[in-house]
């Protein structure tokens, strides 16, 4: 798997999947009536790229994740990994949730090799496995249950489950937004150290400005539903970056300033 | 206790040391209770001419005896000792209340004879009738194995196919709404004549009772779990199998246990009633027959062994139970 992958991406180290999203438009059936919550969204992100999609709760970020996942069909539009359209959920788009939802009945190490086990990777599970607990700092708490990790941890397990499969796009969807304010901190530098290690592509739904300009290299301001784009804005800060960053301090004032919020 | 808070460190370094007293008055008390049973049997006069008294009065008088010897050494016997301890005031409780019985029964004859035997009526039918109990343990074993295993089977898997397929649904969510609310005995008449045996119509009645409690439980189960396990397999990679197997079921299977348990409930029901009725064998017909013969201290007997058998098959499937859902919090002790 991660030789098909070089092969697709000739340049050194990039694992990551390019993806495309052309002028997708999605709507709910709520009781009957449709409502929409995506309006001709586009965006490009480039093999290895880290892009946050910002805006109000409930605006239709999560469903437009969902949409790359593959978990449900684009009403309009389309989305291409590498030129290729998405069909259906594929274990090279991982998507990480705002609940870490591990399986309760399965011990820490059985929930990280559950990709491994479902598509009846054998031979060298327990070494991935191994491995990937040992990216996200886990190895002492393999053979623990779910419910005796704290929120962090748990949403570290999360993460060694999606990064055991090697996925080239990894959609994170609010990973953080449960946890408290220390923690976030913490994770937000775990989640840059995995993706600098790694060189997947990240697409980050978010609605915490700060987190967004710490993270990703492009933030994509997105209006309340239906979603549509109001603003792109590059962030080009070298990372490890500092929140009292003055070219942050002034992306933070322009997108509060787009989201209508006084800074 | 607001001392201890007031002086900031609790004083709780004495508790570790704490120790057995020596000898334990509580075995010791539970020891002279059975002897004070053993005195009473043996020592008053009876008011009738009863067998087995001896026996009684010796078996109580040798567990005293037991449990007096060994109080003094209860601190070295490790967790049998523990427990021996825990259990003391029940062995104390159990000797007054057969003293009791004993005083009003055979000594007394303040109840009316002979619809309360006394216990040394009771211990003779063990010693005497045990071949013809064992065997209807035996029998009643079998059929309820039998008939709860083909109901608990059927049960969970209908219950799955029902949470999983929309089709089965369609079909079975009616007939289960209609026929699953009546009790599996009034299909008893039914039954007995459909079926070629009594023994088979009873496994069936078993296997309904098991089988509806289990079915609804599996089916609600499955189709209470959280939706996003199936998101992360599918993203995953899982394929339709592996959703139903290693996510749907695992999830489910705190609720297939409640349908387990409910199920066992009411397959002794109609177990009993079965053998009462129908089939001639099994402790259901053993209570009958004991009641038509005016034997009385069978029928207790029967009963007392009837409660150890059920008794006996729930904390069986409370092993199950804790060792499959292991990793659930806060699980019901039994």
């Amino acid at each position: 798997m991660v030789a098909a992958a070089t092969l697709e991406c000739p340049e050194a180290g990039a694992a990551g999947a390019r993806l495309t999203v052309e002028s997708v438009s999605h709507a709910f059936a709520i009781r009957g009536a449709p409502l929409l919550v995506l309006d001709r969204v586009s965006l490009d992100v480039e093999p290895g790229g880290f892009v946050a999609l910002l805006g109000p709760s409930g605006c239709g970020k999560s469903t437009l994740l969902r949409l790359v996942a593959g978990l449900e069909p684009p009403d309009q539009g389309a989305i291409r990994v590498d030129g290729d359209p998405v069909e259906g959920p594929d274990p090279s788009r991982l998507l990480v949730f705002q609940d870490p939802t591990l399986y309760p009945w399965r011990t820490v190490r059985g929930n990280v090799a559950l990709g491994l086990e479902a598509r009846g990777v054998g031979r060298s599970r327990a070494a991935r496995v191994d491995r990937a607990l040992g990216l996200v700092g886990l190895s002492g708490f393999a053979d623990v249950y779910p419910h005796q990790l704290s929120g962090g941890m748990a949403q570290r397990a999360a993460l060694a489950r999606a990064l055991v499969n090697e996925p080239r796009l990894l959609l994170l969807d609010e990973p953080l937004g449960k946890l408290d304010a220390l923690t976030r901190l913490a994770m937000q530098a775990e989640i840059l150290r995995l993706w600098q290690e790694k060189r997947f592509t990240a697409l980050l739904v978010t609605h915490d400005v700060e987190e967004a300009l710490v993270l990703a290299e492009r933030v994509i301001v997105l209006s309340d539903r239906p979603a549509a784009i109001r603003a792109a804005l590059p962030v080009a800060v070298p990372y490890p970056r500092h929140r009292d960053d003055p070219e942050i301090v002034r992306l933070r004032r322009e997108i509060l300033g787009i989201l209508g919020q006084p800074a | 206790m607001s001392g201890s808070i007031a002086a900031g460190v609790a004083p709780r370094a004495a508790a570790p040391s704490r120790r057995l007293p020596r000898p334990p008055w509580r075995i010791v008390l539970a020891g002279a209770a059975w002897l004070a049973l053993a005195g009473v049997t043996l020592g008053l006069p009876e008011a009738d001419d009863l067998p087995e008294t001896a026996a009684l009065g010796s078996g109580a008088a040798a567990l005293g005896l037991a449990l007096l010897v060994f109080a003094p050494a209860a601190g070295r016997l490790g967790t049998l000792g523990v427990r021996l301890r825990h259990g003391s005031p029940w062995f104390a409780v159990l000797a007054l209340a057969l003293i009791a019985w004993e005083a009003v029964t055979a000594k007394l004859a303040l109840l009316p004879m002979p619809f309360f035997p006394s216990p040394q009526a009771i211990l003779e039918v063990f010693l005497d009738d045990w071949p013809k109990l064992g065997g209807s343990i035996l029998n009643s074993l079998i059929l309820l194995s039998g008939g709860y295993a083909i109901g608990a089977a059927t049960g969970f898997v209908l219950g799955v196919a029902i949470g999983t397929f929309r089709a089965v649904g369609y079909w079975a969510h009616p007939v289960l709404r209609f026929v699953g609310p009546l009790p599996a005995t009034a299909w008893l008449p039914l039954a007995f004549f459909v079926f070629p045996s009594s023994w088979s119509a009873s496994t069936f009645l078993v296997a309904l009772a098991t089988g509806f409690p289990v079915t609804v439980l599996t089916w609600s189960g499955v189709a209470g779990v959280n939706k996003a396990y199936f998101d992360v397999a599918r993203t995953l990679g899982a394929s339709r199998g592996f959703l139903i197997l290693r996510v749907a079921i695992p999830a489910a299977l705190p609720h297939v246990f409640v349908g387990l348990f409910m199920g066992l409930g009411g397959s002794f029901a109609v177990l009993v009633v079965a053998e009462m009725l129908g089939v001639k064998s099994g402790l259901g017909w053993y209570l009958q027959w004991a009641q038509g013969w005016a034997a009385y201290a069978n029928m207790y007997a029967a009963l007392i062994v009837m409660a150890l058998m059920c008794s006996s098959l729930i904390t069986l499937l409370f092993r199950l139970r804790d060792r499959l859902l292991a990793w659930q919090k806060g699980l019901v002790q039994w």
